[in-house]
């Protein structure tokens, strides 16, 4: 009952005035009372969320499981630990990023420094908009086409001149696709927020407009690109639909080739996201302690990675240009 | 003119037309594989799409038999097999994005205006990093939490014996459920779409809403008829995401729907609720195995160019819809 009297205890700023109108209608009072309990649903998902995969993970995660490898087996302490998983997780996002990274800034300084001709810009803009909306698995089966086909055929594994176009480089190439439009957008709006006279000071130094960029506006959005770079970050280590589909579905480097890093990067393997797919009692493998254990891995660099955005961000609103 | 006083502030040079010519082919680029992308799925989807016509969207028969029939069919050269008759992916699709979108909305939309204007600071602070949490979680993290936590407790206490016992032979209710799968996504989207309500509200210029508090009118109307109303724009746009996050979503949906591609049928009932289904995008994954056989990888291909066309439908149409919005002044 107290919540449907904090308007009343909590006028906010404009203190002497609410004290004289009139007190809320009963419905005002109840949709209060509705945000509140839902903004605090909302804390208490997350808290239960979190905690639920810290009681599991403190349970099932062992150190050997991050020293072993996956190896078939019907019970928990014959199917290894997750060794090539997370180093493949590390593998696939650092391609996705090396990709996503340089495309998503070069677009950006593109939309928001150059953007001409005005149709380009629209038409880029819905591009990427819809890149954002399309569902992963639609952008994982058009991989496998892509890197199937005979121009991109060589950077995945083949046998016998069948190429099957499952790869890191080719689930790593997909996956950049995730993550541009969270680059582009973060790196856009960092741009954006950088007053116009900052940049015709360095015109007045007689720098040209891309010196400017990049000696001036880049640096000065760089929190931007690191949210942008730790958003899509997260997107690409959490993404399961590309890796069931383009990584081939090993759960250990399947390598081809003999040239040592070219080898694993042609061939197929896996990530904590399949791993935890493969684990879980709808999957293959039904090892609900493995399954636990990666997911508590998994959250633990998502939760890493969001706390990394919290500070860049905190990072960019100290940094106020006077306009 | 316009020309001529961009040219007299922005110093150019050869080096500089070209960096700009090599950032604007990046982007065309950029805008070719989008375009690349419709054309390859397009092609590949054609074969299934001829064969079946409209037929395709409709319903007879079992889906997963005429999907074993095609698959077979594979083996057989020239004697191929297209029928697919997708209606009850299509209706499963409908029913868990239809269902967690609009409870998500609802629930989101209260969230945004709470976190804008009503909660205290410290629960602000609280909030956000949550929101933007709850928003970067792997789906398949969820799924975990859906097949350990949410099924068993649909599967042992929700359903009873009884319901159990009405549906046998026809379906097995265990938990696997549209219930299960649209709790999920409902939690899935809702971040989403709270992150893009609450920027568009705090966007909202604030005389408007001192305007109104100054005319008598207290802080909840207020938000509701001049903040949420100015932020259409940006409801639609968080709308339009969410709803394509969760068109995608195939992993999550794989691990809680169940196996069967079943229709549920609200006439059932509440069994209607735990009934399982299996959307279009978890098709794909449960079937992804089958690429290699020509029919079954149209068909696959098929389902996909029908989640993308879905996709960019919804795309034009939060355009088409934040059109008329413009007119206020209302930012995105």
């Amino acid at each position: 009952m107290s919540l449907l009297e904090l308007p009343v205890s909590q006028p906010g700023p404009r203190a002497p005035r609410a004290a004289q109108s009139p007190p809320w209608r009963l419905i005002d009072r109840i949709g209060l009372a509705v945000a509140w309990l839902l903004g605090l649903l909302f804390c208490a998902l997350a808290g239960a969320l979190v905690l639920y995969f810290l009681v599991q993970g403190i349970k099932y995660v062992r150190p050997s499981l991050f020293l072993t490898n996956p190896s078939p087996g019907f019970t928990a302490t014959a199917t290894g630990g997750f060794l090539d998983p997370m180093l493949g997780t590390m593998l696939v996002s650092a391609i996705a990023m090396a990709i996503a990274l340089p495309i998503g800034i070069g677009v950006a300084v593109w939309l928001s420094e150059y953007g001409r001709p005005a149709a380009l810009a629209r038409v880029a803009e819905s591009t990427i908009e819809m890149i954002a909306g399309t569902p992963s698995i639609v952008l994982a089966l058009f991989g496998i086409l892509l890197f199937e086909s005979p121009a991109l055929g060589f950077l995945s594994r083949s046998s016998e001149g069948v190429v099957f176009g499952r790869s890191f480089f080719a689930a790593g190439a997909m996956l950049s696709l995730v993550a541009l439009p969270l680059v582009v957008s973060n790196v856009r709006e960092g741009l954006e927020a950088i007053p116009d006279h900052v940049r015709e000071a360095s015109y007045a130094l007689g720098k040209t407009k891309f010196a400017t960029t990049r000696r001036v506006l880049l640096p000065a959005a760089r929190p931007s690109v690191l949210t942008g770079a730790m958003l899509g970050a997260g997107r690409v280590i959490g993404d399961t639909a590309i890796i069931v589909v383009l990584l081939g579905a090993t759960l250990t480097f399947d390598r081809s080739g003999s040239v040592p890093l070219l080898s694993t990067l042609r061939g197929t393997g896996s990530t904590l996201t399949y791993y935890v797919f493969y684990n879980a009692p709808t999957g293959e493998g039904n090892q609900p302690t493995k399954a636990y254990a990666a997911a508590f891995v998994l959250l633990m660099i998502v939760l890493a990675l969001n706390v990394g955005v919290d500070i860049a961000t905190r990072r960019s609103r100290r940094l106020r240009w006077s306009s | 003119m316009v020309e001529e006083f961009r040219l007299d502030t922005e110093p150019t040079r050869d080096s500089d037309r070209r960096a700009e010519l090599m950032l604007g082919a990046l982007v065309c680029l950029v805008v070719v594989l989008l375009l690349g992308m419709f054309a390859f799925v397009l092609y590949q989807a054609w074969p299934s799409f001829s064969h079946n016509g409209l037929s395709w969207f409709g319903s007879r028969g079992n889906v997963d038999s005429q999907i074993q029939a095609i698959f077979n069919s594979g083996t057989s050269l020239g004697h191929e097999v297209y029928a697919f008759h997708g209606w009850p992916l299509i209706w499963g699709t409908a029913l868990v994005v239809g269902g967690a979108v609009t409870i998500a909305f609802v629930c989101s939309l209260f969230v945004a205006v709470f976190i804008v204007e009503f909660a205290p600071d410290a629960l602000c602070r609280v909030l956000e990093p949550v929101v933007r949490l709850l928003a970067s979680v792997p789906s398949v993290i969820y799924g975990l939490v859906g097949v350990f936590v949410l099924v068993p407790l649909i599967g042992n206490h929700l359903i009873t014996q009884g319901s159990k016992a009405s549906v046998q032979g026809i379906i097995t209710l265990n938990g696997y459920s549209l219930l299960a799968g649209v709790a999920i996504l409902t939690v899935m989207v809702a971040p989403v779409m709270v992150a893009i309500f609450s920027d568009g509200l705090r966007a909202v210029p604030r005389g408007w809403i001192e305007a109104s508090l100054g005319l008598g009118i207290n802080k909840w109307r207020t938000v509701w008829k001049i903040g949420v109303r100015t932020a259409r724009p940006a409801i639609v746009a968080g709308t339009v995401l969410a709803t394509a996050r969760a068109l995608g979503e195939a992993v999550m949906l794989s691990m809680v729907c169940g196996v069967v591609s079943f229709a549920p049928n609200p006439a059932d009932g509440w069994i209607f609720f735990v009934e399982p289904t299996r959307p279009l995008a978890s098709t794909i994954i449960a079937f992804i195995d089958d690429l290699s056989t020509p029919p079954m990888r149209h068909t696959l291909y098929a389902i996909a160019a029908v989640l993308l066309l879905s996709a960019a439908l919804l795309s034009f149409g939060g355009w088409a819809a934040k059109q008329p919005m413009k007119r206020y002044g209302a930012r995105t």
